[in-house]
């Protein structure tokens, strides 16, 4: 059974497309993660999911109702904004009641449910205070407390952590996700950080222009990206790119990137991979080794630029068949600028994609 | 030998640094209380000051002379006996025209212009500029733009018409002709002036509320009306003085025993039979001045609050 399903959906301001139809399905319980860079259009499609935009084109199905001309009261969702949007002059508790108030819900059934929300997210104590007297991270707690007494099937969340410093930002990821498996309703995350996504999700769609550019979980993503676009967007650093041409070599297939040979044999190509075919390579940072002499290729020669420690792991930045690319390599492993060092790639988990169609092949 | 003379200097000026310590200056900069640009900037606005202070001063001296101490002519003398004659007759016995009830009638006439003007304005502005902030309905823009040229059309080009429209609904010459006259005119700035507020307010609060369930009513009341309080302030200042100071709709609409006290202050004034009592025409002045005098005095503060909110905020 799906939880929310969107069907075709378009929307245009005047002459500009937002979204062109577009199709997602969520299921019962996940948790999505709409990623993408800003102005790509997934707060847009999370405000036409909780009907505060009205959509152009297509349906929006939520518990297999179609709630496309619903309001957003009538659609079960809960949302928590980025700027918390809480009432200012409310106090925590009339903060959380508010919906239940102004749906006439009996004042025991109201009392019940923000004692229950209070538990859950630990705000007992800040019940009676103002939001104004309370820190980013309450805040934002009251917030997806908001969201949780009104009972709702679906919880979309809008940037809920940007406006938290970095420390709050991971401990409240956390508490989202433990949330998440308590209460295990679906739940529709945007974000623009990719940390975020990839914990957080059970399948991240990545957005952009309005298109989703991949649907997956976030293994998949960040292993075998669909497109050149989801394989530099995802990763930091981001992915090593090498263009070059298909060629066969004695009876084994090469890619041939500015006179230095990667043999490709072993990757796993969807079709085969014809010779003369402009291809680009791509590598994760991590997914290269570095060996001082004997066990890598003699022809993949690198000279170390610049060395960048980050305690639990070492970031090299190597000048490599012309152009510049970083390896990530244990933290005690420490290389002086200028130093040679042997490269092997791993062929099974590279990517490789089509130079003109940008798509993985 | 260059080294050792080089070596001597440091070392006499080393011995020379604890004398500039204790001898040096030391602490806040001392200000001079007369300096140049303190005489300037004091001056000026002394001057200034002055200048805007002293017809106060003369009206309300001349406002507690009797007439034969007025005749003596030093107009900026305090005066010798204090009588507030004037002003009890200015309030209860001058002459306006016919009858010579003095402005009490016309202060009460302005009360029940302005108080009920002043309120369904605002009321009316204050829910356009919410609906037009908030609710993008079809056609906002030009409702808006519409409402905005509107401010620009000069009053005097359209009194005409609205004679003839109010004559229509039988209510020219009332009260209640004037009081829909004083809220259509303060439409556009007012609706301007809320709706430029409420688009200040965070977006998200308004979609939360929505999602809260809340319709256009409830979020209305319940969450823009607590967060305006210095917008409303602002808007009911601009209103009070502004119809409390009209003169020309006041003539224009009703009739002399619905003048408004500024229309009666002017009759009073410029009356041009028997003798110019100089004191009882400053008493009325500064009586039908009180009242803006009075809402600016209490409200100065969250008027300068309001407006700098909206400032900042857009």
């Amino acid at each position: 059974m799906t939880s929310v399903s969107v069907r075709d959906l378009s929307l245009n301001f005047g002459a500009i497309t937002v979204l062109d139809r577009l199709n997602l399905d969520i299921n019962h319980g996940e948790f999505l993660v709409l990623l993408g860079s800003s102005g790509c259009g997934k707060s847009t499609l999370l405000n036409c999911i909780a009907g505060l935009l009205d959509v152009s084109e297509g349906q929006i199905f939520i518990k297999d109702r179609n709630v496309t001309w619903e309001e957003p009261k009538d659609r079960g969702i809960g949302m928590v904004f980025q700027s918390y949007a809480l009432y200012p002059q409310m106090s925590v508790e009339k903060n959380l009641s508010f919906g239940l108030r102004v749906a006439k819900v009996p004042q025991a059934e109201i009392d019940k449910r923000v004692a229950r929300a209070a538990e859950i997210l630990q705000i007992q104590p800040l019940l009676k205070r103002k939001p104004a007297e309370l820190s980013g991270g309450q805040r934002q707690r009251v917030a997806i407390g908001r969201a949780l007494v009104r009972d709702v099937d679906v919880f979309l969340f809008d940037e809920p952590l940007s406006n938290l410093d970095a420390k709050l930002r991971s401990e409240l990821r956390v508490e989202i996700k433990r949330l998440h498996q308590s209460l295990k309703n679906t739940m529709i995350y945007v974000t623009h950080d990719q940390i975020e996504a990839l914990t957080l999700a059970d399948r991240i769609a990545v957005m952009k222009s309005g298109v989703i550019q991949q649907l997956a979980d976030p293994m998949t993503i960040y292993n075998a990206p669909e497109n050149l676009f989801v394989a530099g967007f995802i990763g930091s650093p981001s992915m090593n790119f090498f263009r070059g041409e298909v060629a066969a070599k004695d009876g084994r297939s090469v890619v041939q990137v500015d006179g230095v040979a990667f043999d490709v044999t072993a990757y796993p190509a969807r079709a085969k991979l014809q010779p003369g075919q402009k291809v680009v390579l791509g590598f994760r940072p991590e997914h290269v080794k570095v060996d001082e002499t004997g066990a890598g290729d003699a022809a993949h020669q690198a000279v170390v630029d610049i060395e960048e420690p980050m305690g639990a792991d070492n970031l090299l930045w190597l000048t490599f068949a012309g152009q510049s690319m970083s390896v990530r390599i244990a933290g005690q492993r420490r290389y002086k600028p200028g130093s040679a060092v042997r490269l092997s790639f791993d062929m099974g988990v590279a990517s490789i994609f089509d130079a003109a169609s940008e798509n993985r092949l | 030998m260059l080294n050792l003379v080089a070596n001597n200097s440091t070392v006499t000026e080393h011995e020379a640094v604890p004398d500039r310590i204790t001898s040096g200056p030391r602490g806040a900069k001392p200000r001079r209380t007369l300096s140049r640009r303190n005489i300037v900037v004091y001056g000026t606005l002394i001057v200034v000051a002055l200048y805007y202070l002293l017809p106060l001063y003369v009206m309300i001296m001349t406002s507690l002379k009797g007439m034969p101490e007025i005749r003596v002519g030093n107009i900026f003398a305090p005066p010798v006996e204090i009588t507030f004659e004037p002003w009890v007759k200015a309030w209860a016995q001058a002459c306006t025209g016919l009858n010579c009830d003095g402005l009490s009638r016309g202060f009460w006439n302005s009360v029940r212009i302005t108080v009920p003007s002043t309120i369904i304005s605002i009321a009316v502005a204050s829910i356009n500029g919410y609906a037009l902030a908030n609710w993008r309905f079809k056609g906002a823009d030009l409702f808006f733009t519409i409402l905005i040229v509107g401010a620009f059309i000069p009053y005097q080009v359209m009194i005409y018409p609205i004679v003839i429209v109010l004559r229509e609904m039988g209510v020219y010459g009332t009260l209640t002709g004037l009081i829909i006259v004083h809220t259509i005119f303060g439409m556009p700035i007012l609706t301007l002036l809320f709706r430029n507020y409420f688009a200040g307010l965070p977006e998200e609060l308004f979609k939360a509320a929505r999602v809260d369930g809340a319709g256009f009513w409830t979020i209305y009341f319940k969450i823009m009306l607590p967060m305006s309080l210095p917008i409303f302030v602002v808007a009911m200042i601009l209103q009070v003085t502004g119809i409390w100071n009209d003169f020309l709709f006041g003539v224009v609409f009703t009739r002399p025993e619905y003048y408004p006290m500024t229309v009666q202050l002017n009759n009073i004034v410029n009356s041009v039979q028997g003798v110019k009592e100089y004191n009882v025409n400053m008493a009325a002045t500064l009586l039908t001045g009180l009242v803006p005098l009075t809402i600016y005095f209490i409200s100065g503060r969250l008027f300068v609050r309001g407006i700098a909110a909206g400032a900042v905020k857009g």
